[in-house]
């Protein structure tokens, strides 16, 4: 019994001293086990007379409880170094770059038209396409543009007989669907469109979109409402100014091109903009009766206007490309810094 | 249409800035292009008087000269040039006088003598382009001393507008000035223009056997005219000025007067012309020389000028050469004709020629001018050349001469087109000023057009004159108004902007490639295909139209592979076209091609080439955006570009909707490529056609799971095995998992070894080893069976 200090004083050490879970395990079953060196204390209790036993008994309990609870606290410590130990052994370097990316991305143009589409769509146009080989009666007559119209000369159309050709621009569709829509109708055709044309600043196959509205009481007030609205859209500026300046179309009346105040200069005058500060880009107009004419439409009571413009010119003002013809190489260098 | 500002003012004269004319007309409808000085900047330059001329004594092509150019002495000047003469007078570039070009005058010495100034020609005062041949001389009666360029009135400024195709009216001085005059409410002072009394009786017959293309031909005999007579240099300035450089005074007059008042005209020799003049269609087989030389064979719809020997004149285009004005011409034939626009429309572009006789009379030539500007060339010809002038004699069919038609403009229309109420007499200003002949009724205007526009026909036609002149950024802006009504939407059809997604998801770029490809290109991949190949292609390389996204993709690559991008992965939408024009297919298809490593370069991933298979899983991957998978097969086929070995036609609930395989090894060493390739295209209406999820209750009860490894010749497809298994598998069959390809130790040479995963699962009940003991036996029994396969020990 007079030795329970020293044998706790031991104990402490040995648990102090434990290396690993197992060591401390032999301890345990040492001291406190139920043939522990603490254990055989309690055991020996019986031999001391009454009036010794419970202060020996409480003493004995209470160097058993210590020892347990430093076993526990030292369990835990070795668990938690242990953990330590693994956490940094499996440390990586995190700022490796990430398995399988991918370098995929739209072409500059599709990510225009689908732009273009989406404003649009999402005021109730639909998207409508036709075909690219087209004949001459959808492309010119049902435009009013009949055979040895000057207009015709306007665009350098490509052939491949007398009457079929690559469509110069996408207002067929509109031909097209007026016939077999019922109104009122809103649509915006996108699309590839071919002229024979090749220079710096044209080549031979371009995309526009084109965009119809045909109700009732359809004025010019609402195709400038329209356009004005799309162009500060597409550009994010509630402030760009634009301005619709007379022109001619044979598929529209009146007719206007519409110039936006210079996106790369704001109007003060930069090479882009010819130092004028305005920038053609794109045409519009109301309906003429002739069109409407030729897909049975009640002049009288529905009007409506049309416009169209050109995907690479928007997507060269919005991203500032500086050369049409890098839309066509499809030179992967050009085509990444869009996606 | 170039013309001087100055000249515009003499008609009409806003008080406006040069930028502002420029800018009000401009928004008006007529596209200024350019606004440039009508001369270089020079300086020190006077009108000088030659007093003395004596040859150089040390050079025998100088002479050395005094003139007076105002100052209290006479300046001494060595001058080079072979036509300077004592009394002329001469533009003088006085010492300290700086030329175009930055060129200082100072004193110099040539030859030991001293020179203190310079004559100039025309072109050292950057008046003409090409080098004259001599100095520039002047009237007799320009002021000695002035400064020259205000002799000259060169601080002027020429406007060049670009003008759309239904304004013919202003490919004028009179037609622009009318426009700026309307713009800005002022009236015209228009030259006078009086008739030219006939001093001789002389005529030439004319006959019109087309009317219907000639309607009007108005024709003058002028006699005893001087073609030798310089052209006055006020004429020549102004026509340097509109961009017509002066040929000889005929041409000129002819010339400015078509500027002026729009009316081309023509001269031709009254001694080269043979019995009558003939306005008629060319007939067959005839040939014309023209004017630049040029010999055409004359097509029987091109209307003629002829006399009784044949063909003088295209009509309303060119001239010929035989019968123009000369140096010997004495005596001269004046045509001012109104060719109808039809007439004219495309013949000069079908002889590949432009001209400004045609660009007019194609827009449209006001048919009641050809009289005026008779008289307004015959004055200015006999102020110039002399001459004795016949009575004009004139051919007209009233037939067929257009006739304006009247149109009514109703105030409502007008108001809704334009959802602005304008003033009656603004509108009533603005259509007098355009020159149309208006009286005011109960609804509206009542309208005649006026002859010189073709482009007013309908209601529309004015409203569009109103606002353009009332000026559409002064008409209002709404937004349009619409029924916000719910529309269906079809959940199982896929958006091509998925698909584009789907495909850069799997580390794609998007290309757009021209749809007109080389045929050459075209023939190496697609020997057999058939599409419409262009008329007038850009170039050889442009000229067919595709019949597979293949030629745009490989073209692609190719450029990308000659700029270090080794790995390449591009896809593309777009129509493919296929068949002869008649029997002609526009197919809208998507196509992706791959090569290169499997993945980019990284400190991971392997350095494995891409195969077949890393395609197949792209494209699978498309496939399964749609949630139909099974709707889908491979089979093996061959097609022409493609290895025959690694290639596969696509269907789509059984029919044909594309291609994928690897690029034949014969086709790419015929295009010269040095790696492999692997392809795919497919129709995108089967694409885009998905289905609409239905729901299967989940069953309780256990899945019960057998693998299976079938030997079987290399040359059976696995897709057969698959689908003779799923046949004997029974309902309950709910998968099927290929785990295992194995070729090599252990299986027979020449076989496959394919590992299956069979999962059942019954709905409402456990399934027990007897009937799945039984699936697999029937199984086991079919596979040898349909396809001599064996199980695996």
């Amino acid at each position: 019994m007079d030795h329970l200090p020293t044998l706790v004083s031991e104990a402490r050490d040995a648990i102090q001293a434990a290396q690993d879970i197992p060591a401390l395990e032999e301890l345990r079953v040492r001291y406190l086990g139920k043939k522990g060196e603490v254990t055989a204390l309690l055991k020996g209790l019986g031999k001391l007379s009454a009036e010794e036993r419970p202060a020996a008994g409480e003493r004995i309990n209470q160097a058993k409880q210590t020892l347990s609870s430093e076993i526990d606290a030292k369990r835990q410590a070795l668990d938690s170094a242990a953990l330590n130990a693994r956490l940094a052994a499996e440390r990586i370097d995190v700022t490796l770059p990430g398995r399988g990316q991918s370098e995929g991305g739209l072409h500059p143009v599709t990510r225009t038209l689908e732009r273009i589409e989406g404003l649009f769509t999402r005021i109730g146009y639909d998207v409508a396409v036709g075909p690219e080989i087209e004949d001459d009666y959808h492309n010119f007559e049902a435009l009013n543009i009949p055979a040895h119209h000057p207009a015709r000369g306007m665009a350098d159309t490509f052939y491949f007989d007398a009457t079929r050709l690559l469509r110069t621009h996408t207002s067929p569709v509109q031909v097209r669907t007026m016939k077999n829509s019922e109104l009122p109708l809103r649509i915006v055709c996108p699309g590839r469109v071919y002229r024979s044309d090749s220079d710096l600043t044209h080549t031979p196959m371009f995309h526009q979109v084109e965009g119809l509205l045909v109700d009732e009481g359809v004025s010019f007030a609402d195709l400038k409402g329209t356009i004005e609205d799309f162009l500060q859209a597409f550009f994010e500026r509630d402030d760009l100014s634009v301005r619709f300046r007379p022109s001619y179309f044979p598929f529209t009346e009146p007719s206007a091109e519409v110039d936006i105040q210079c996106v790369m200069c704001s109007g003060k005058g930069c090479r882009v903009c010819s130092h004028s500060g305005w920038l053609e880009v794109m045409g519009c107009g109301m309906v003429h009766p002739e069109v409407f004419r030729h897909s049975g439409i009640d002049t009288e009571r529905y009007t409506g206007f049309a416009f169209g413009m050109g995907a690479e010119r928007l997507a060269m003002l919005r991203y500032g490309v500086n050369d049409l013809r890098l839309f066509f190489e499809n030179d992967l260098r050009f085509l990444r810094q869009f996606a | 249409m170039k013309f001087s500002e100055q000249w515009l003012r003499e008609w009409v004269s806003p008080q406006l800035s040069t930028q502002a004319i420029a800018d009000q007309i401009t928004m008006a409808g007529l596209e200024v292009d350019a606004v440039e000085p009508v001369a270089a900047s020079f300086s020190g330059v006077v009108v000088a008087e030659v007093l003395t001329k004596e040859k150089h004594p040390d050079a025998d092509k100088l002479n050395v000269c005094t003139v007076n150019d105002g100052s209290d002495a006479p300046v001494q000047v060595v001058c080079g040039a072979a036509n300077v003469e004592v009394g002329q007078k001469i533009p003088f570039a006085q010492v300290g006088g700086v030329l175009p070009g930055d060129f200082k005058i100072k004193k110099a010495k040539l030859r030991g003598v001293e020179s203190r100034g310079m004559i100039c020609s025309a072109s050292e005062l950057g008046l003409e382009e090409e080098a004259s041949p001599g100095i520039l001389v002047l009237p007799e009666s320009a002021p000695v001393g002035v400064d020259f360029r205000e002799f000259m009135h060169l601080d002027d400024m020429t406007i060049e507008v670009d003008l759309t195709p239904n304004r013919g009216d202003c490919l004028s001085l009179k037609g622009l000035a009318r426009e700026v005059g309307v713009l800005n409410r002022l009236m015209l002072s228009e030259p006078d223009i009086e008739p030219v009394k006939a001093n001789i009786d002389d005529t030439f017959a004319v006959s019109v056997e087309a009317p219907e293309k000639c309607p009007r031909y108005v024709g003058r005999v002028i006699n005893g005219v001087n073609v030798k007579a310089p052209t006055p240099l006020w004429m020549v300035e102004r026509l340097r000025r509109s961009g017509i450089r002066s040929i000889d005074p005929v041409v000129d007059v002819t010339n400015y007067v078509m500027l002026e008042l729009g009316q081309p005209l023509h001269a031709f020799d009254r001694n080269n012309l043979n019995g009558r003049i003939i306005v008629r269609l060319a007939q067959a087989g005839e040939q014309l020389t023209l004017l630049d030389g040029q010999q055409v064979a004359l097509r029987p719809e091109t209307l003629v000028i002829a006399d009784e020997s044949g063909p003088l004149a295209m009509a309303g285009i060119m001239g010929g050469e035989n019968s123009g004005v000369s140096e010997a011409t004495q005596s001269i034939f004046l045509e001012s004709a109104f060719f109808t626009p039809l007439a004219i429309a495309g013949q000069a572009r079908s002889y590949g020629l432009h001209t400004d006789a045609s660009h007019r009379f194609e827009r449209g030539v006001d048919p009641q001018l050809a009289g005026v500007a008779v008289e307004r060339a015959t004055r200015l010809l006999i102020d110039i050349c002399g001459g004795e002038p016949g009575p004009v004699c004139e051919t007209s069919s009233s037939a067929h001469l257009p006739v304006p038609g009247t149109i009514l403009l109703r105030d409502s229309r007008l108001e809704s087109a334009l959802s602005k109420k304008l003033a009656v007499d603004d509108v009533t200003d603005i259509l007098e000023g355009l020159g149309l002949d208006v009286s005011r009724q109960a609804e509206g205007w009542s309208v005649t057009a006026p002859s010189w526009r073709f482009d007013m026909a309908i209601e529309e036609d004015l409203i569009e004159e109103v606002a353009r002149i009332h000026g559409y950024n002064n008409l209002p802006v709404r937004r349009p108004a619409a029924r916000l009504a719910l529309r269906s939407a079809d959940e199982a059809k896929l958006t091509q902007a998925q698909l584009r997604r789907q495909m850069v998801a799997r580390g794609f770029q998007e290309a757009v490639t021209y749809s007109f490809v080389a045929p050459e290109l075209q023939a190496a991949l697609l020997p057999d295909a058939v599409s419409p190949v262009l008329a007038n292609p850009i170039s050889a390389d442009l000229s067919v139209m595709r019949a597979s996204l293949f030629p745009g993709l490989v073209r692609a690559m190719e450029h990308n592979l000659n700029r270090q991008q080794t790995r390449v992965r591009l896809f593309e939408t777009g129509l493919v076209f296929n068949g002869e024009l008649d029997q002609l297919s526009q197919i809208p298809m998507m196509g992706a091609l791959a090569c290169g490593s499997r993945e980019s370069e990284g400190w991971s991933g392997t350095k494995e080439r891409i195969d077949f298979y890393d395609l197949k899983g792209d494209l699978e991957s498309l496939l399964a955006l749609g949630g139909n998978l099974d709707a889908w097969r491979f089979e093996p086929a061959e097609h022409p570009a493609l290895h025959p070995g690694q290639s596969a036609e696509i269907l789509f609930n059984g029919e044909h909707a594309g291609w994928i395989g690897t690029l034949h090894p014969q086709v790419r060493a015929t295009l010269g490529l040095k790696v492999d390739a692997v392809l795919f295209e497919v129709r995108l209406d089967a694409l885009s056609r998905g289905s609409i999820p239905a729901f299967e209750a989940l069953s309780r009860y256990p899945e019960v799971r057998r693998d299976l490894a079938f030997t079987l010749k290399n040359d059976v497809p696995v897709q057969a095995l698959l689908d003779c298994v799923r046949a004997e598998a029974g309902d309950y069959l709910k998968d099927i998992t290929l785990f295992d390809v194995y070729a090599g130790k252990g299986v027979v040479e020449g076989h496959k070894s394919i590992a299956l995963g069979l999962t059942w699962q019954h709905p409402s009940r456990t399934l027990n080893d007897e009937e799945i003991n039984q699936l697999i036996d029937s199984i086991v029994t079919q596979v040898r069976v349909q396809l001599e396969a064996e199980l695996r020990g």
